[in-house]
């Protein structure tokens, strides 16, 4: 599978990532480069083999439906670009 | 006298017990030794005043005789990946310029617990991508090293972990902590003559280490010997109960339990590790520790592990897919850098954002992860790479039936120079071939120097060793590095 400049524009703004359409056209046989290397794995016969779900056998743990945290909005809030009367704030998002 | 800064962590922590220096004294003159070394960039933050206070606080518990906790005294250099509360931490990116984090992550918590001290925080690749620390927002590390060809060309001190390495084998900290996703720890630790482990996965909490891939994230101690070693990650693991993986099992007492004889022990030799194109001196290197092995008392056998050369590009995928959702966070609204473009809609800031902060390494593996989740390409690229990662864990669990630890060399080449790799992203990728397979099965692996090279550039070789079986590699890496003799350290030009 390999990747056109639609293709790039596509994902990046799937990624909320600005680019231009220099960039979208450079990036386009850097990430065909990778691409193609990563398609070997295609010939792996992978039939009857279960994705990995965790390397280390693990237990989910549950815990006591407690709460354990809050009571800190100043801290929460102290490294906000923009914040104001206790909340984030955000460009206007309803015309 | 030597001086101070020519100690290790066992010295530091015994010296200072002892009464033979003062923790203040160390900590000054660590302190100096970080100012001095500018020219090497291995420090994005310096932070003395933290590093004194802790040593006033081991000195002042000692003459109190109270009891002195196990790293009391010995300053470290902490990765850039740590948030550590009220001091900056940026992951090496821009996005995350001034972010000063209201917490502490559990491992930097845990090590202060213990009486250690912070230099400062530590460059690294940008969002710990990268394996010559050249994808960080604030300029390359360089590496203390230099070739012994009389040239002075500038050299990667290995990455991620970059800067941690550089200040270690410079001798401006005795320690430093590193995270491994890929390498990030062995490799730097082999392109400058130190010891660094990854453990095995969920052994070090994750809690307060900013995210990169999360099934492979480990963090892990990088100093000068294989003792050090064993020292600091005794304080840096253990159970935490604000990490879902993390493992809920008792911390081993590795170094009381440190033994280089390895009679009864069997070593593998995967051949499947000899790559085409692979320097002769890395071999050379190689049948040398194998040789060590048969010495200290360990039979040496042949194994395979068939699918190692699919670890890579499996790699590629699932790193970059776990990135890309992890990643997500940075949108410029509750933290980090805002890019807001005059009239932009709330869409238009987010691309702006991350379009201004995130490096060009980073946006590449934002891209590659998203489209390989994307509907259509999720099952042949991403459940295809983590039915692969179950075959390289299967091989890896079926070597355990024939051997005890694996040897193998920790890079296929010595430290290149800056400049040399950065065009084209699947060469440093390939970087990893041999680190990267231990992190898909999250097995424990360690790096330990060996030799140096034509050049005079140090060589390592990784012990790889079974879940949960850190004391079978700490041991192994311990009678290589007895062995070894490695006592090569960089000249100081900075």
């Amino acid at each position: 599978m390999s990747v056109d400049t639609a293709t790039v524009k596509k994902v990046a703004s799937l990624a909320r990532i600005a680019i231009d359409d220099a960039a979208a056209e450079r990036l386009v046989p850097e990430l065909n480069n990778i691409l193609g290397w990563i398609e070997q794995l295609g010939e792996v016969d992978t039939q009857g083999v279960e994705p990995m779900t965790a390397v280390i056998p693990n237990t989910l743990r549950l815990r006591e439906d407690v709460v354990t945290d809050g009571g800190i909005r100043d801290a929460v809030l102290a490294n906000a670009p923009a914040a104001e009367h206790g909340f984030f704030t955000v460009p206007k998002v309803i015309e | 006298m030597s001086a101070l800064t020519d100690l290790g962590i066992r010295e530091i922590r015994d010296g200072v017990r002892a009464g033979t220096f003062s923790a203040r004294e160390v900590a000054e003159a660590f302190n100096a030794a970080v100012a001095a070394a500018k020219p090497l960039n291995a420090f994005l933050v310096e932070t003395p005043d933290h590093a004194l206070a802790a040593a006033d606080a081991a000195d002042g518990a000692r003459a109190a005789g109270e009891a002195l906790g196990p790293l009391a005294g010995v300053p470290i250099g902490m990765k850039d990946l740590f948030c550590t509360k009220g001091v900056t931490s940026t992951a090496a990116s821009h996005i995350l310029e001034g972010f000063t984090p209201p917490y502490e992550s559990t491992v930097s918590q845990k090590l202060w617990d213990a009486g250690a001290g912070m230099l400062g925080k530590l460059n690294m690749d940008q969002f710990a991508m990268g394996s010559s620390n050249e994808t960080s927002a604030f300029g390359n590390v360089i590496s203390p090293w230099r070739r012994s060809d009389g040239g002075n060309a500038a050299l990667a001190p290995g990455g991620s972990s970059g800067g941690s390495s550089a200040a270690v084998a410079a001798r401006i900290a005795p320690g430093a902590t590193g995270t491994d996703t890929g390498g990030s720890i062995r490799q730097p630790a082999a392109f400058t003559g130190i010891s660094g482990i990854k453990p095995t996965y969920g052994r070090c909490s994750r809690w307060g280490v900013i995210a990169f891939a999360s099934s492979l994230d480990q963090a892990g101690p990088m100093a000068r010997d294989v003792r050090d070693c064993a020292i600091m990650l005794e304080t840096m693991a253990g159970f935490d109960a604000k990490d879902a993986t993390s493992l809920d099992l008792p911390v081993p007492q590795w170094e009381s339990m440190l033994d280089a004889g390895l009679k009864g022990k069997r070593v593998g030799v995967p051949k499947e590790y000899r790559v085409d194109g692979m320097p002769a001196e890395i071999e050379a290197l190689w049948q040398q520790g194998i040789a060590w092995m048969k010495d200290a008392g360990a039979e040496v056998v042949e194994v395979s592990l068939p699918h190692t050369k699919y670890a890579l590009p499996a790699y590629y995928i699932i790193a970059p897919a776990e990135a890309s959702s992890n990643l997500a966070r940075y949108d410029g609204v509750r933290y980090g850098q805002r890019d807001l473009p005059d009239g932009a809609n709330l869409q238009q800031m987010y691309a702006a954002t991350r379009a201004a902060g995130f490096g060009d390494e980073v946006k590449r593996r934002i891209l590659i992860g998203t489209y390989v989740l994307s509907a259509g390409f999720y099952d042949a690229y991403y459940t295809q790479a983590q039915k692969v990662r179950t075959l390289i864990a299967r091989d890896f669990a079926a070597v355990w039936e024939k051997c005890d630890v694996l040897l193998t060399p920790t890079a296929p080449s010595a430290a290149f120079a800056l400049g040399e790799k950065q065009a084209d992203p699947l060469a440093m990728y390939l970087n990893d071939v041999f680190t990267v397979p231990a992190s898909l099965a999250g097995l424990p692996a360690m790096s330990v120097p060996g030799g140096l090279d034509a050049a005079g550039l140090p060589l390592g070789l990784q012990i790889i060793g079974k879940p949960l079986d850190e004391q079978g590699v700490l041991n192994a890496a311990l009678a290589i590095e007895e062995r070894a003799g490695f006592a090569a350290r960089p000249e100081a030009w900075w």
